[in-house]
C-alpha cells in the first residue's frame, strides 16, 4: 500500500524528521488561505501515487497566492497521467501547498527490503533530485548502499557511514546522521516496503529538509497497522484492480494487452501471459485467481477480465490441485451469461476433475475451445488471434469474402 | 532418499485447522510416516484417529522424535511457529503459508541462521518424492512420478506444469522442491542445487525462476562452478512490466537484474538450456536425455 505524499511526510515529522510545513486542499479557494498562511512564494504538489509527478505538470512553483490558485485549479479534479501510470492516469483529489525553499544540493536517501541480503538496504548518492534508476544506469559508483542488521537494526556507524559518504558538509553530519537513523527506524515500526526522500536537501541557510517523501507498507503486515490502513486511498487503484482487491484476487492490468489471462497460481500466471506474447498479442492482465477459489471468486474474476475494454480473446490456463476444474468452468459459464459476453475463450485445464471441467465448457454455448495443455492452448490462442487481427484489417477483408480467416468461430475441441 | 529430509523422515504438522487438516490427511494417504499435530487445546484427542496431538512443537518432539516440521499456522503466527520448531530442534522446517510479513521473515531467516534448522518457504508448495512417497506440502501426489529429474522452483503450478510436461515424455521425477515465491525464502536455489548435484538419484535438473531479485544469477553463477549435471531452465514473468507485483510477493522487477531476460541470459552463459516456457521443458530435457 502506498501513502500519499502528505501522510508520508506526518510519518516523517512523527519520527523527528525535517520537513517544511504544508497544508493540503481539496479546493482552489482554499489554496489562498494556505498560501497566505505559509507565506509566498510556494510549491502546490498534486497529491498521487505516482512517481514522475513533476514532469507531468504536478509541481507548480506559485509566485503569489493568485497563482497558487490557478495552479490548484488546474489540478484538482483532473488527472494525472505520468510514465508511472497508465494512460487514464490518476484523480489528483488534493494538493499539498509548501513554501518554496531556497536549496543549496539535492541529495537522496532510501530505504528497501533487500531480499537478496534478507535485510533493509539504505540506498544513498549525491546525485539527488533526478530518478534513481537514472543515476543507476548512468553513474552506478556515485550510490552507496549499507545494510542494515535484521536483528540489531541500523548500528550508528552505519547511519554515520551513510551521510559521510553522501558529502555533507562537517556541520551537518551529526543531523544527517540523525535523519538517516530515523528515517530506518521508521521503515522497521511501520513493516515498510519503501521509504524514499528524493530529494533530500540542503538549504541555501544550511538546514537538511526532506522536500518529498515517499513511504509503502507490506500488504501483508497492515493487520498489525489498523492506523495506517486508514490512510488507504482506493481512487489512486485501477477501477479493475480494485474491484479484484475487494475479492480477495491477485489482478494487475496492463496497458496494450489484448489477451485477457484467468490462472490458477502466480507463476503459472506469469507463465500463461509469457505464452499469448509467443501466440502473437500482449496480456491484458496478470490474474491469480488463488488455490482455494470457490464459485463467487471464480465468477468475478471473469467478469473483471471480459469488463475491460482491451479483451478481445480470454486464455483460461488451469493446472488444478485445490482448486476443481468444474467448479471453474461452472464460474465461468454462470458469468458470462450474467454479462452476456460474446468474447471468446480458450481454455486449458488439468488436474482436478479437469475431464469434467472442459465437458462443462464443450457444452455450454459460449464460444469456447478446450485445450489438453497450455502448449495447445497457445497454439490455439494463435490461429485465433490471425484470424482475428484479419477482421481489423480492410485489406484482409477481401480475402475474407473468399472463404478465408473467419472470426470469432466456434471451434471443438 | 528425498534431498534436504532427514531419513527416515518423522513428520510434525502445526497449524491443523481447515485447510492444514485437508492437507495434511493428503499427506498421511500419499504415504508419509505423520507421527505428531501441533494444534491449541487438542492435545489428548488423535488426527485422523491414530497421530496424537501436542500443544507445543517441544513437547511432540520428545514424545514421538519428530525431525521434519510442516507449518500450516496462518500468516500473523507464522514466524513463531518457524522458529518454536526451530528451538525444538527439527532439522528441516517446510512453511506453506502465505502472506508471512516480509520484516518477519528478514527477522527469522536471520534467527535460523544461528541453528541447525533449514526452512523451506514460506509461501511455498513444499517438497515431494514420489519414489518413496514422503510428500512434505501441498504438490498433489498424483501429478509427479518416480524418476531421476529433481525439480528445484519459485512457484507451486509452474512445478506442477514442469512436472505434467515431464511425464508427457515419459519422465519421472527424483525430488521436486518449492522454494517459494517470497522476496526472503529460508532456502534458495543454489541450496537445493547443490543437493541435486550429490544426489545418486539426480541425472538432471529443472529450474524454475522468476521475476524480481537476483537468486536466478547467484543460480546460474554456482551451475557454472559446480553442477556438471544437465540443467533445463525457465523464467516466468517476460512480459511482466517492471514495479508491479505479479502475484507473488518477490515477483515485482526493481532494477534491471530482476528482468526475465538478464536471467535467461545468465543461465544460458552457465551452460544451461534455457526454454522460453515451461511448456517446453518436456521437450527440451527429452532432448537432452534422450
Amino acid at each position: 500500500m502506498n501513502l500519499h505524499e502528505y501522510q508520508a511526510k506526518q510519518l516523517f515529522k512523527d519520527y523527528g524528521i525535517p520537513v517544511l510545513p504544508w497544508r493540503i486542499v481539496e479546493s482552489a479557494n482554499d489554496a489562498e488561505t494556505a498560501a497566505n498562511e505559509l507565506g509566498c512564494p510556494v510549491i502546490v504538489k498534486a497529491q498521487v501515487h505516482a512517481g514522475g509527478r513533476g514532469k507531468a505538470g504536478g509541481v507548480k512553483f506559485a509566485a503569489t497566492a493568485e497563482d497558487a490558485v490557478q495552479y490548484a485549479s488546474d489540478m484538482l479534479g483532473t488527472r494525472m497521467v505520468t510514465n508511472q501510470t497508465g494512460p487514464k492516469g490518476v484523480p489528483i483529489d488534493k494538493v499539498m501547498i509548501t513554501p518554496a525553499a531556497d536549496i543549496a544540493h539535492e541529495y537522496y536517501v532510501s530505504i528497501v527490503m533487500d531480499g537478496d541480503e534478507g535485510a533493509p538496504a539504505i540506498i544513498a548518492t549525491r546525485e539527488g533530485g533526478v530518478e534513481i534508476e537514472q543515476v543507476a544506469e548512468e553513474q552506478p559508483e556515485k550510490i552507496v548502499r549499507i545494510i542494515g542488521d535484521p536483528l540489531i537494526g541500523l548500528l550508528p556507524y552505519k547511519a554515520r557511514d551513510a551521510a559521510l559518504a553522501l558529502g555533507f558538509p562537517p556541520p551537518l553530519i551529526r543531523p544527517a546522521t540523525a535523519l538517516i537513523a530515523n528515517a530506518y527506524q521508521l521503515f522497521i515500526d511501520n513493516d515498510c516496503s519503501l521509504v524514499e526522500i528524493n530529494p533530500l536537501i540542503e538549504s541555501e541557510d544550511g538546514k537538511i529538509i526532506a522536500l518529498d517523501a515517499k513511504v509503502g507498507i507490506e500488504d501483508d503486515a497492515l493487520f498489525r497497522h489498523p492506523g495506517l490502513l486508514e490512510l488507504h486511498d482506493p481512487a489512486q487503484m485501477d477501477p479493475l484492480e480494485r474491484e479484484a482487491s475487494e475479492f480477495d484476487l491477485a489482478y494487475v492490468k496492463l496497458e496494450g494487452g489484448r489477451v485477457g489471462c484467468m490462472v490458477n497460481g502466480a507463476g503459472l500466471a506469469m507463465a500463461t501471459m509469457d505464452i499469448t506474447k509467443w501466440a502473437g498479442a500482449e496480456p491484458a492482465n496478470f490474474l491469480d485467481i488463488g488455490g482455494s477459489a470457490d464459485l463467487e471468486r471464480i465468477e468475478h474474476a471473469f467478469k473483471i477480465i471480459v469488463s475491460d475494454p482491451d479483451v478481445e480473446i480470454i486464455l483460461v490456463n488451469l493446472f488444478a490441485g485445490i482448486a476443481r476444474s468444474d467448479v471453474v468452468a461452472t464460474g465461468i459459464i454462470n458469468a458470462s451469461k450474467e454479462v452476456g459476453s460474446k468474447k471468446p475463450v480458450v481454455a486449458a485445464m488439468r488436474g482436478t476433475n479437469a475431464e469434467e471441467g472442459l465437458q462443462l465448457l464443450d457444452d455450454s454455448d459460449m464460444d469456447i475451445t478446450p485445450a489438453p495443455d497450455m502448449a495447445s492452448a497457445a497454439e490455439i490462442l494463435r490461429d485465433k488471434l490471425a484470424s482475428m487481427g484479419e477482421q481489423h484489417t480492410s485489406f484482409l477483408r477481401k480475402q475474407e469474402s473468399r472463404g478465408a480467416g473467419e472470426p470469432n468461430k466456434s471451434c471443438q475441441s | 532418499m528425498p534431498v534436504l529430509v532427514e531419513d527416515p523422515c518423522r513428520l510434525l504438522v502445526q497449524g491443523l485447522g481447515r485447510d492444514g487438516s485437508f492437507q495434511a490427511q493428503r499427506i498421511v494417504e500419499y504415504g508419509t510416516n505423520m507421527v505428531a499435530a501441533v494444534h491449541p487445546n487438542r492435545s489428548g484427542t488423535k488426527f485422523m484417529d491414530e497421530i496424537p496431538y501436542f500443544e507445543t512443537a517441544r513437547e511432540a518432539i520428545a514424545a514421538t522424535g519428530a525431525n521434519t516440521g510442516l507449518v500450516f499456522v496462518p500468516a500473523p503466527f507464522a514466524m513463531d511457529a518457524i522458529l518454536e520448531q526451530a528451538d525444538a530442534g527439527l532439522s528441516l522446517i517446510v512453511c506453506i503459508t502465505e502472506g508471512v510479513p516480509v520484516h518477519d521473515m528478514m527477522k527469522a531467516k536471520s534467527y535460523l541462521d544461528r541453528t541447525n534448522s533449514r526452512l523451506l518457504g514460506p509461501n511455498c508448495p513444499g517438497l515431494i518424492h514420489p519414489g518413496e512417497r514422503v510428500k512434505l506440502g501441498i504438490i498433489p501426489g498424483v501429478a509427479v512420478s518416480p524418476g531421476n529429474v529433481g525439480v528445484v522452483s519459485r512457484s507451486g503450478t509452474l512445478t506442477y506444469e514442469a512436472v505434467a510436461q515431464l511425464g508427457a515424455v515419459g519422465m519421472g521425477q527424483s525430488t521436486c522442491v518449492g522454494i517459494g515465491g517470497d522476496p526472503i525464502p529460508g532456502t534458495n536455489f543454489i541450496d537445493v542445487l547443490t543437493q541435486f548435484q550429490d544426489d545418486d538419484e539426480t541425472e538432471a535438473i529443472v529450474m524454475i525462476g522468476e521475476i524480481g531479485g537476483t537468486r536466478e544469477q547467484a543460480a546460474a553463477d554456482f551451475i557454472k562452478q559446480h553442477v556438471t549435471k544437465p540443467v533445463v531452465a525457465s523464467i516466468a514473468g517476460q512480459t511482466a512490466p517492471p514495479g508491479k507485483r505479479m502475484g507473488h510477493a518477490g515477483a515485482i522487477i526493481t532494477g534491471k537484474a530482476g528482468l526475465a531476460s538478464e536471467k535467461n541470459k545468465a543461465l544460458e552463459a552457465a551452460g544451461a538450456t534455457v526454454v522460453e516456457s515451461p511448456a517446453y521443458i518436456g521437450e527440451a530435457m527429452k532432448n537432452i536425455l534422450g
